[in-house]
């Protein structure tokens, strides 16, 4: 580029324009969502084989889950993702005032996601289904499996919620730039990728919903 | 070319939707009994689920090849880490500490 030529000011030297940029931006987000889909399907393998092993006591752990709780939660998830696609459009036709009413919706969707799984936690926490010391449960059958079964539950939803409270984090980090300008028309390519991860923190549950809430509803749990 | 293709607000809407329909017949069909059949079916609409998001939430329907190389390398490398895996638990004597 000859001196005294002026370029967009979130163009990296290493990029010869935004185009470029953008589409190595939106290649190293996906990258990274391949490492997080290995990240989950360890312990989608792992759930596998437990229910394999304990078929009879993961259908009757999973009828401790409430499923209007799980369902509502997988409304309000895609309902965010909706919005987060809504958020990205406007980045990219430049309208900062809807992108960051979208932002907002989203976050405040992510958070109604989070405040639905903590009351979760706390039922079984009183129930006393949270594996370990005080774990309680029946038939005295299933006491053993009915952890491997929890266990896989909290470690799954817990690693969820975690991506949920990076998400919400990330999106706090987009709003201030969307608010101070950063983001604009020609530079939406944060907006696109903080996107790429919501949605696949929604895909995760998109399959951990029937996984662990739906298991063996029909009719009474084989013994 | 543009770096963008813009995504009309409707087509967002009719894959929200969509995702809306699939939520509602997974949760019916796990109250049916439908034998060796209620996994498979609720995996099957999972992944329907996931794949309209990917295509059009996620944009890789008007994304570069190089993409479309990444999400299936992807889903193959998950294949490899499933079917392995399973291949291992399934054809030896894990089982004697159940």
């Amino acid at each position: 580029m000859p001196n005294g030529v002026t370029h967009h000011p979130a163009l990296a030297h290493h990029f010869d324009n935004l185009e470029q940029q953008n589409e190595a931006a939106t290649l190293g987000m996906w990258v990274f969502l391949v490492t997080e889909v290995l990240f989950f399907g360890g312990l989608f393998a792992a759930y596998t084989i437990y229910r394999n092993w304990y078929p009879a006591a993961f259908a009757d752990a999973s009828h401790h889950l409430d499923v209007m709780y799980g369902a509502i939660n997988t409304v309000v998830l895609i309902g965010s993702s909706l919005t987060i696609a809504l958020a990205v459009r406007a980045a990219q036709t430049g309208d900062r005032r809807t992108l960051m009413l979208f932002l907002v919706l989203t976050m405040a969707l992510g958070a109604v996601f989070l405040g639905i799984k903590s009351v979760e936690y706390y039922q079984k926490w009183e129930e006393h289904h949270i594996p370990g010391p005080s774990f309680q449960y029946e038939p005295a059958e299933y006491f053993r499996h009915a952890q491997v079964f929890l266990s896989l539950y909290f470690v799954m939803t817990g690693l969820h919620a975690v991506h949920m409270i990076i998400g919400l984090g990330i999106m706090t980090w987009m709003l201030v730039w969307a608010w101070n300008g950063t983001i604009t028309k020609e530079y939406a390519s944060p907006i696109e990728i903080s996107g790429l991860y919501w949605h696949f923190v929604d895909i995760v549950w998109i399959f951990l919903f029937p996984l662990l809430y739906l298991i063996g509803r029909h009719g009474p749990t084989v013994h | 070319m543009s770096a963008h293709h813009i995504v009309p607000v409707r087509t967002y809407v009719i894959i929200f939707g969509l995702l809306m329909l699939g939520t509602y017949l997974t949760v019916q069909a796990a109250f049916l009994d439908l034998g060796a059949f209620n996994t498979p079916i609720a995996l099957a609409i999972a992944i329907a689920k996931a794949t309209v998001v990917v295509l059009y939430f996620m944009h890789v329907k008007y994304s570069p090849k190089l993409t479309w190389i990444v999400v299936i390398g992807s889903v193959f490398w998950l294949a490899v880490l499933l079917i392995m895996t399973f291949g291992d638990y399934a054809t030896r004597a894990w089982r004697t500490f159940g």
